[in-house]
């Protein structure tokens, strides 16, 4: 049994990644190729891990029911004034510190569930609060100054890349190998699941479409290694990404804790009338918001090589943007962590594409947030049959 | 003969798959009060938002002719230009506001740039007067009783000057002296010459005010009863709301086979959530037999509901109280999983807002209630969750093109089917069935009772409230009747009629019980 191809709904469900690979063209195009350098495309994932790791911490409370964490950027800032504070203030060992700082954030985390989970206190409010309070306590922790350098053992974690095996200057044969390893590894597995499904009877994708689908995957997955191996190989903190990400996709995906995220944002009476323990779900997903915060907060630190008090600002920005660019709903219950990383890329995309162009800053806060509001008003729309509500 | 003030013509609404009113007639002379009754579900509401624009001129067949012409609402804003104010069951007054502010909420004194306050209150001060309530204008609407806001609610009514005046159960959430005061004022009004149409389950209170009674009964008007003319008893009221044929429209059950009590409730007692003194079930006990389905009749807001879901897993309520008995020992059932793991199921009637998540598969919805089955170490098994729909949209006969269909794309009675499944699915051994058939046509209806006489004949149990009475006298094997937080009756499904279901509810609002 195959489903027939339905051109429109592809194209609804693939929008944000028509627009993705629209705008590195477009870019491209104006750039003279400077936008797909090996260079840029390196500083595409490092300069935004953070967004990465955030969004995907970002997308489970939005998924209980559009609620929002707006303290990360604050959270981040306070978890590397602490690591500065052990590693460069006091010497500390940067293992010691970096479980050190995953405890902070996982406190804080629990804190603000806590209030919002258990006492049903809005989290808006909640995260607003926590917003300022971690930032004025990142001052206080730094005295007000920027602490570094960081050591070098630390830096290492996040900055460094991948050795290559095989030694070849100016091509990273490591970097592009494990490329094709993880298509091969890819098309292995959807093969496999879909002659899993034919075999049981089950209704599965047309091969055609599966086929282009795959292929287009591979390709970008190969040009962006091939690209990354011309400059110097796998960056350290892709690796930390991509763990990140995929740990989440699975969880999301393939858990009754996941599930219970997109239950209580679909209908949280319902949730709970099915015996489901609401309050935990809201509480896990600001606890879990907390350790990835501090995830990134080590990410940044790490890449800015010092902790300084201004560090994270307006990070919770990028993280709820890129959200709902990548089709979170606003009201909580649909939205994917792919979805999300699509959201971030073309977030930071479209960054680095008007940076290199040299469009001013001012014009690109413009761009970036016409974008974002024409991204919700699709989603929004687009599920109903009128424009304008009556 | 006194002048036609209000008359609606052959008026006809349908719903998507149920026709709400089938060529409706109404007449209401000018200075009358002109009640409705029938059933819960037989249009009343329907057919008076209907004439308060509330369904808009178009959505609707035929014709309102109100004062000699025939309009056309859009919305009520329209309708209470002409005078036609409309004050509903629930009381649609904003708490943290005053009553004068309420009383011109939408129709402010003054201009748009500056309201004028003395006038707000002035004015408001005097309609107060009129009917009776002993407040200041500027006293907070959530300080006052809920009498006293009913009586905001018709001063606010007589500030936008109104001439016909529609209450929809004014009486349904007052005490005996509050009604009485109530029903007095609108005679006191009736003199000075507005008219009024009043929606009541309360029949003694319709014979005590109305001049005319009209009967309606599923979506059509059976008859106008004239007080002057006619018999307006209760017996021949309700001989006109319930006096329908019982055709075959329910499957009959084979070889019954009723054995020993599967659930037994003792002396529960529920209080409010949020008004903490009021007693929403009064002292219920109760029992269910395995392979038997009993039935919970009564009107809407009799505590059936809240009786339900203080069950399950204290789902509803404050300060509950009293023992639950399952399979014969006692069970504490704090949490609705607690009541999971006891095999208890609850349906609810509210399927779109408390049952299904509407916005995810069939599938999704399917397993919600029992993930432990379909995964392991909290893991989803996708396959087994995929066969599993499979199997429950084979066995209740849901018609949807797969099981990854979002459900709020199907129609109500797949919808309910899909509702039902999620909680077989949880293999409960006594279902709890809250309004199986609400808002569902009559096919599905007929494959719900199948579906209900399957799990009996399985050896399980159902309650089933329901308001629909030929439903309950239909299916279940034992009704208990429950009025105002109580039970008051217990019939035995051979002995019952809707007749004598009725007179037991009646009664016991009367207190005689």
């Amino acid at each position: 049994m195959e489903k027939k191809i339905n051109i429109s709904e592809i194209l609804k469900k693939y929008t944000m990644v028509i627009v993705l690979i629209v705008l590195v063209i477009f870019f491209s195009a104006n750039t003279e190729g400077r936008m797909v350098l090996p260079q840029n495309v390196n500083n595409l994932i490092a300069q935004n891990a953070y967004v990465f790791i955030l969004a995907t911490g970002m997308l489970f409370c939005i998924l209980t029911g559009g609620n929002i964490d707006l303290s990360v950027g604050s959270v981040v800032c306070f978890v590397a004034a602490v690591g500065g504070k052990m590693m460069v203030s006091s010497k500390m060992n940067p293992y010691l510190t970096m479980l050190v700082m995953l405890l902070v954030g996982i406190l804080i985390g629990a804190w603000q569930g806590f209030w919002i989970a258990y006492v049903r206190i809005p989290p808006f409010i909640v995260t607003l609060a926590g917003m300022l309070v971690f930032r004025g306590l990142s001052n206080v922790v730094l005295e007000g100054q920027t602490l570094a350098p960081l050591p070098e053992s630390y830096l290492a974690l996040f900055n460094n890349y991948i050795p290559d095996i095989f030694g070849k200057e100016g091509f990273n044969i490591t970097c592009f190998a494990v490329g094709i390893l993880m298509c091969l590894i890819y098309v292995a597995f959807m093969l496999k699941g879909r002659t899993d499904r034919v075999k049981k009877g089950y209704q599965v994708d047309p091969l055609g479409g599966m086929v282009i689908k795959m292929a287009v995957i591979c390709a970008a997955v190969l040009l962006f290694m091939f690209r990354l191996s011309q400059y110097k190989g796998i960056p350290n903190s892709l690796v930390w990404v991509v763990v990140v990400i995929a740990i989440y996709t699975y969880i999301a995906s393939k858990t009754t804790t996941g599930r219970y995220f997109y239950a209580v944002g679909g209908n949280e009476k319902a949730t709970k009338l099915s015996g489901i323990n609401t309050n935990r779900v809201y509480f896990l997903a600001y606890l879990n918001m907390g350790l990835l915060a501090a995830v990134a907060g080590m990410v940044t630190m790490a890449r800015m090589n010092s902790a300084t008090p201004t560090a994270g600002s307006n990070y919770e920005m990028d993280a709820i943007g890129s959200c709902f660019i990548g089709g979170a709903s606003a009201y909580g219950g649909i939205g994917t962590v792919p979805g999300v990383i699509i959201g971030a890329l073309l977030m930071g995309v479209l960054n680095l594409g008007m940076s290199i162009m040299g469009i001013d800053q001012n014009i690109q806060k413009v761009v970036k947030g016409l974008v974002l509001l024409a991204a919700v008003i699709f989603d929004v729309v687009s599920k109903r049959k009128s424009f304008i509500v009556k | 003969m006194a002048k036609i003030l209000l008359e609606m013509k052959n008026i006809t609404k349908t719903f998507p798959g149920v026709k709400a009113l089938d060529n409706v007639n109404l007449q209401v002379e000018e200075g009358e009060i002109h009640a409705l009754v029938g059933e819960n579900g037989a249009g009343k509401s329907t057919l008076m938002n209907v004439l308060s624009g509330i369904y808009p001129y178009g959505t609707y067949e035929g014709n309102i002719i109100y004062d000699g012409e025939i309009c056309k609402f859009y919305n009520i804003k329209d309708s209470e230009e002409k005078g036609i104010v409309i004050i509903h069951q629930e009381l649609a007054l904003i708490p943290y506001m005053t009553i004068g502010e309420n009383l011109y909420l939408g129709n402010e004194r003054g201009k748009a740039c500056s309201i004028n306050w003395n006038e707000t209150y002035g004015e408001a001060d005097k309609y107060l007067k009129i009917v009776g309530l002993e407040e200041s204008s500027r006293t907070l609407i959530k300080d006052i009783g809920v009498g006293k806001q009913q009586l905001v609610e018709i001063a606010k009514a007589l500030a936008k000057k109104a001439r016909l005046l529609i209450l929809d159960e004014p009486t349904a959430s007052l005490n005996e002296d509050d009604s009485k005061a109530l029903l007095d004022l609108l005679l006191k009004f009736k003199q000075q010459g507005m008219t009024s149409i009043i929606i009541s389950h309360k029949l003694n209170e319709v014979a005590y005010v109305a001049d005319k009674i009209t009967v309606i009964r599923d979506g059509a008007t059976i008859e106008t009863l004239d007080k002057a003319t006619d018999d307006i008893s209760e017996q021949r009221i309700i001989k006109g709301m319930v006096g329908r044929e019982l055709t075959d429209r329910f499957p009959k059950r084979q070889n019954k086979n009723i054995g020993e009590v599967a659930m037994e409730v003792k002396n529960w007692n529920v209080y409010h959530p949020l008004y903490t003194e009021r007693k929403v079930v009064d002292d219920v006990s109760f029992k269910v037999h395995k392979g038997e389905v009993v039935g919970i009749a009564g009107l809407m807001g009799a505590g059936r509901t809240e009786l339900a879901m203080s069950i399950f897993g204290k789902s509803y309520g404050t300060r509950i109280t009293g023992q639950v008995f399952i399979q014969g020992s006692e069970v504490k059932l704090n949490t609705v999983q607690d009541a999971i793991d006891h095999k208890l199921a609850y349906v609810t009637e509210d399927r779109k807002g408390n049952g299904l998540i509407l916005s995810k598969s069939i599938k999704l919805n399917t397993s919600l209630a029992n993930m432990r089955a379909i995964s392991r170490n909290g893991v989803i098994d996708g396959d087994k969750e995929f066969l599993v729909a499979e199997e429950y949209r084979d066995k209740l006969k849901t018609k949807c093109p797969t099981v990854e269909q979002n459900v709020g794309n199907l129609s109500g009675g797949n919808q309910q089917k899909v509702l039902l499944a999620k909680w077989m699915f949880a293999q409960p051994d006594i279902l709890i069935l809250d309004e199986p058939t609400r808002g569902i046509d009559v096919g599905a209806k007929y494959e719900i009772y199948c579906i209900i006489n399957d799990l009996v004949a399985a050896g399980k149990s159902v309650v089933m409230i329901s308001s629909e009475l030929p439903e309950i006298l239909g299916v279940a094997d034992r009704i208990y009747v429950m009025n105002e937080g109580k039970i008051v009756g217990e019939i035995k499904g051979e002995e019952a009629t809707q007749e004598l279901i009725m007179s037991r509810i009646l009664k016991s609002s009367k207190g005689e019980q």
